[in-house]
């Protein structure tokens, strides 16, 4: 057993290295355990040359180690230094197996057996977990990986790839790359390949059946040597060629063994982080975590909370966060003086919402927010703007138009603006401040970490954004009174895309509102389902039954994954005899509904073609993940020439790539919907995006601001596949030079082979492209606008599905 | 409907301008907006030509045929734009779409434009070359017109949800199976097989192109000897067979699908050099009229 310490830092990423400098400097005993034989593992095994962004930039750094932009080598190589210069304390190869004890004398035992004892313990482990090892003879030798970050990095190799998870697949399929000209095998220990996606094996069962790879099944490395692998296969031993194995033998998650100490999560879902407290400590006395395990994935937020907590540690109390001008910024333009941590405490104790948010989380939120005072009468938005961010009163009331001189107060501590966080939808109501007041408008991603990490806010959010959702829904007729029974315990249902809530010809009254996502309508006529109609978020249906008391004439289905609120129709029934002007409203929807429906049956007899087709598409549509698309290219091929102009147009719009696919993508009667963005209400490629650079901007455009790091998140999350991971090629010669006189590459994309030219050795960051709708460029969309013979065009499914449409047809 | 938002766009925004809920081709666009304009000039030309009276008769030189000339130079002279307009990507609000209706029937008007300014004295010379010219560029584009309205959908039914690059990927993924499957074969019957492994997809030339007819196509060879053949692993033979026959409809796709975007572009290369020709001719039509009439 070696000295005790006063802290020991586990991980020596730039969050643990930042806290290890600064108790060195500080002059505390300290030891920094790294599992590997270099420091900062993560970004050491970044492929070779890659530029590490600085982000976010209005954030100082606070450290004792030096970390600016630069390729991956340089931050290295500065970070070995720092260590060294500031006499950081290492101890290499100590990955750590155990932790017991309690505050002031923790013992910590490695995986090799040594046992360090310290009075605290800041957890700087990140989120990657331990990449689980392969275990046959050989298996330490350099030349086994395990990830690839750069296929490319590969090239006329023989690689074999172990393990046939998602992870295995696509490293190989990755590598396997035609132009790399590499040898590649796959191996897996069992017949099939039940781990991985369906979509992965296809594609891998395809590329063996294309002499790419070859797959063996049921076969095991056996032994490792430079250069060569003996397999284990069912027919006996055999040696192949091999310079790289990649292992992908899954990883155990960091959180089992955090929470092996007894250190508690907010929640048991997959997003929640370890409960902590303004100085990070855990629910364990002694017990810190920072960084990436804290919940931040940026470098600079991580090396400034190593320092934090060494200083917090070392009992200095007046330290104030590396934010702290950042909030008191946020803060200076409100009428009343009161410090960073007065405001702070000022609307956490008045904003129901807040309630349970820790100081720390308060902090964070807050840098995500804006904080303004608003003169009684003044707009904080109008009805129809987009814009997905909530806004709590502080201070003051607000006031909604719910209809031509109808207003609605909300009061002080509530929040508005909810409808738009949850259903992506644009603003229902105009809001204007009802006296002097002020408002806190949370940033959608903001609000939707502090749902994920703190039950009670989230709790709140949904009661009255079902309450809200409810009274807008019924016209302003009904009170919160009315809705009291049903928002108390809300029958709230997940339907997935595709599923049938009501089919025609059921019983039942009970009334849905869609909450999230959207549903099709669709009726039988003559044995053939016909499409009627698409609800988009906040309609409701059900309705016509509990009026009429017949059964369903119609089914309705999610286009997308959706949520719906089920109302029991005895209570629905309750409410429209309480209120008359409810039962008005209603019964002119349905009265409007039923005059649509029949309109379409009538067509059906005199035109059936033209409603088939109708129907055909719009199911065609749905199936294409439109049913979510607030605004999406479809090219009509019966005028498309395949001049590619659009994209050509696209790519000279914007720095020099193309965001669209013009070609690829599915077709049904001539409507081509090509691999482009669909700007969807839910966007999946915000759901995790470190910088958080991803918005929703006025015209509902899903754009990306600077500040990408490349982690490619969003791309994996497109489910539509929309997103590339590119660098901007280099400046092309003029349009009129390239006409005058043939030089350069003329209108699009430069192919890659001339950007290749013009750039050299030099190899640029990749980061995220996607579409932007053309934002800022006031022409609109460039792919519609250079369209030569009107192919072209951008709409939202229900413009495009409207009823004038199939009047139009059959006309 | 009972709708919470209604997401009509309650702003028009600049990007309304170029919003549009359904698709409509070049030659309908704005309810043939173009073709009354360009028809009314037409028209206008052909009445007007009529009611004056010129002395001694039509023709180029007189203030009428002036006129006609100078308007049929600028047309010419705008047509030609359009090549620039379609690759030059500002940023103000304009609609290609608009750019080639107002192409296609002005163009078209140029017939007449052109033509009642000759006051139909044709002969020999530099200005009925600049004439002629014109004629062909507005015959060239007429096929041009032809093509991109009936030859879309053509296009679209053959590739069939693939793109250019999966064909040609499908055919290479052949070839490398076929290669595998040919092993077994005698050499006799593996030698037609590597003619067809061999086989550029692109080769051919542009009659083949055009035509879509490939007379000396090393698969459809390959798969002529190979039915023909008994010798041998009779299995190999029927597998490699097989497979020829899906490489052969895999490269009859791409083949169409070549030939289709051919046609539709292959009158380009006559429509664009012969505008430039046609400038050129106009050039020296206009210089010869004003230094030696």
């Amino acid at each position: 057993m070696s000295e005790p310490v006063k802290v020991a830092i586990i991980g020596s990423g730039p969050a643990g290295l930042s806290a290890a400098s600064r108790a060195a400097q500080l002059g505390l005993s300290h030891i920094l355990l790294e599992k590997t034989d270099h420091l900062s593992d993560t970004i050491f095994k970044y492929q070779k040359g890659k530029r590490v962004l600085a982000t976010p930039e209005r954030l100082d750094l606070r450290s004792d180690c030096r970390f600016a932009e630069g390729a991956r080598e340089y931050i290295l190589g500065n970070w070995d230094e720092d260590a060294a210069n500031n006499k950081v304390n290492v101890a290499y190869h100590a990955e750590v197996a155990e932790v017991t004890g309690a505050k002031g004398a923790f013992a910590i035992k490695t995986a090799k057996g040594d046992v360090y004892t310290a009075e605290n313990i800041v957890l700087a482990i990140g989120t990657q977990g331990n990449p689980n090892r392969m275990r046959c003879e050989g298996a330490d030798l350099p030349h086994i990986i395990y990830q690839v970050d750069d296929p490319e990095d590969f090239k006329d190799r023989h690689i074999t790839v172990v393990g046939s998870g998602d992870a295995g697949i696509e490293n190989a399929l990755g590598v396997a790359e035609e132009a790399l000209e590499n040898t590649v095998t796959i191996l897996n220990r069992s017949k099939d390949f039940a781990r991985a996606k369906a979509k992965n094996v296809s594609d891998m069962t395809e590329a063996g059946e294309n002499g790419f790879m070859s797959i063996r099944t049921e076969t095991q490395p056996k032994k490792v040597e430079p250069g060569w692998l003996t397999l284990e296969t069912p027919t006996g031993e055999e040696r192949i060629e091999c310079d790289v194995i990649v292992a992908r033998l899954g990883s155990v998650a960091p959180r089992g063994f955090v929470e092996s100490m007894g250190i508690e999560f907010t929640g048991p879902d997959r997003e929640a982080f370890p409960k902590l407290s303004p100085t990070f400590e855990t629910t364990v006395p002694g017990i810190y975590v920072i960084g990436a395990l804290a919940g931040y994935p940026l470098i600079k937020h991580c090396m400034n909370q190593g320092y934090d907590v060494v200083e917090f540690l070392n009992g200095n109390k007046a330290l104030t966060p590396a934010d702290e001008k950042d909030l008191a910024a946020i803060f200076a333009g409100l009428p009343q003086q009161k410090s960073v941590s007065e405001w702070l405490e000022y609307l956490r104790t008045r904003i129901r919402i807040f309630a349970d948010v820790s100081p720390l989380q308060m902090r964070e939120f807050m840098l995500d927010s804006k904080v303004a005072f608003y003169r009684k009468g003044d707009v904080v938005f109008e009805k129809g703007e987009p814009g997905s961010s909530l806004f709590a009163i502080a201070d003051g009331f607000a006031e909604v138009e719910v209809g031509p001189s109808v207003t609605v107060s909300i009061e002080q501590g509530s929040i508005f603006g909810e409808v738009g966080l949850i259903s992506g939808r644009k603003r229902g109501a105009t809001i204007r401040a009802g006296e002097d007041s002020i408002f806190v408008e949370v940033s959608r991603t903001a609000a939707l970490k502090l749902m994920a990490a703190v039950p009670g806010a989230k709790r709140v959010i949904n009661r009255i954004s079902l309450e809200r959702q409810l009274l807008q829904i019924f016209k302003g007729g009904l009170t919160v009174e009315d809705l009291e029974p049903i928002v108390e315990d809300p029958a709230i249902e997940r339907v997935p895309a595709g599923k049938v809530v009501l089919a025609e010809g059921d019983e039942g009254d009970d009334v849905y509102v869609i909450r999230s996502g959207s549903m099709v309508v669709e009726k039988d006529i003559g044995g053939k389902p016909i499409f009627l109609r698409y609800l988009p978020a906040g309609s409701f249906f059900g309705e016509m039954a509990v009026l009429s008391g017949e059964k369903r004439n119609a089914t309705v289905k999610a286009a997308v994954a959706s949520e719906v609120i089920r109302l029991k129709g005895e209570q629905f029934k309750a409410m429209l005899a309480k209120r008359p002007q409810v039962r008005e409203a209603t019964e002119a929807a349905v009265a409007e509904r039923a005059a649509m429906n029949s309109f379409i049956e009538s067509r059906k007899a005199s035109y059936s073609s033209a409603v088939d087709l109708y129907s055909d598409t719009a199911s065609f549509i749905m199936k294409e993940g439109l049913g979510e698309a607030t605004d999406a290219l479809l090219i009509d091929e019966n005028l498309c020439v395949g001049c590619d102009n659009c994209e050509k147009a696209c790519a000279d719009s914007h720095e020099g790539l193309s965001r669209l696919d013009r070609e690829a993508g599915k077709t049904f009667a001539h409507l081509h919907v090509p691999t482009s963005c669909r700007h969807c209400e839910h966007p999946h490629c915000m759901a995790d995006c470190p910088p958080n650079v991803i918005h929703r901007g006025p015209d509902g455009e899903v754009f990306m601001e600077p500040g990408c790091i490349g982690c490619g998140n969003c791309m994996r999350n497109c489910p539509y596949g929309v997103i590339r991971m590119e660098a901007a090629p280099p400046e092309k010669p003029s349009l009129l030079r390239w006409l005058l006189t043939g030089f350069g590459p003329g209108p699009g994309e430069p192919s890659p082979k001339w950007t290749k030219k013009q750039l050299g050795d030099e190899k640029p960051k990749k980061i995220a492209v996607k579409c932007d709708m053309c934002k800022g460029i006031s022409g609109g969309p460039a792919c519609v606008r250079a369209c030569p013979t009107g192919a072209a065009i951008r709409v939202s499914p229900e413009e495009f599905l409207s009823i004038a449409r199939l009047q139009e047809d059959a006309d | 409907m009972a709708s919470l938002f209604p997401r009509r766009r309650t702003k028009a925004t600049q990007t309304e301008r170029v919003r549009e809920r359904r698709h409509e081709g070049f030659l309908r666009y704005a309810g043939f907006r173009w073709a009354k304009i360009s028809g009314g000039l037409c028209l206008f030309i052909i009445v007007s030509y009529a009611l004056v009276d010129v002395t001694p008769r039509h023709n180029g030189g007189s203030w009428y045929g002036y006129t006609l000339g100078t308007i049929g130079a600028a047309l010419i002279l705008w047509l030609t734009a359009l090549g620039y307009r379609k690759r030059k990507m500002t940023s103000d609000y304009w609609s290609l779409k608009a750019w080639t209706s107002a192409h296609v029937y002005l163009g078209l008007s140029l017939i007449v434009v052109g033509t009642w300014h000759t006051g139909f004295q044709l002969g020999w010379n530099v200005h009925t070359l600049a004439w002629a010219l014109m004629m062909l560029v507005i015959l060239s584009g007429l096929y041009g017109v032809i093509v991109y309205a009936t030859l879309p959908a053509a296009l679209s039914n053959n590739r069939d949800e693939m793109t250019q690059m999966q064909m040609l990927e499908a055919i290479r993924a052949f070839d490398r199976q076929l290669h595998s499957a040919a092993q077994p074969l005698t050499p006799a019957d593996t030698a037609p097989v590597l003619a067809a492994l061999d086989e550029d997809p692109f080769a051919g030339g542009v009659a083949a192109r055009l035509s879509g007819r490939y007379p000396n196509c090393a698969t459809a060879a390959a798969l002529r000897t190979l039915s023909a053949s008994n010798g041998g692993d009779c299995e190999a033979r029927e597998k490699v067979v097989g497979l020829l026959k899906q490489k052969e409809a895999a490269l009859t796709r791409l083949r169409r699908h070549l030939r289709i975007r051919a046609l539709l572009e292959i009158w380009l290369y006559v429509h664009v050099p012969l505008t430039f020709a046609l400038i050129a001719a106009l050039s020296a039509h206009i210089i010869s009229v004003f230094f030696y009439w």
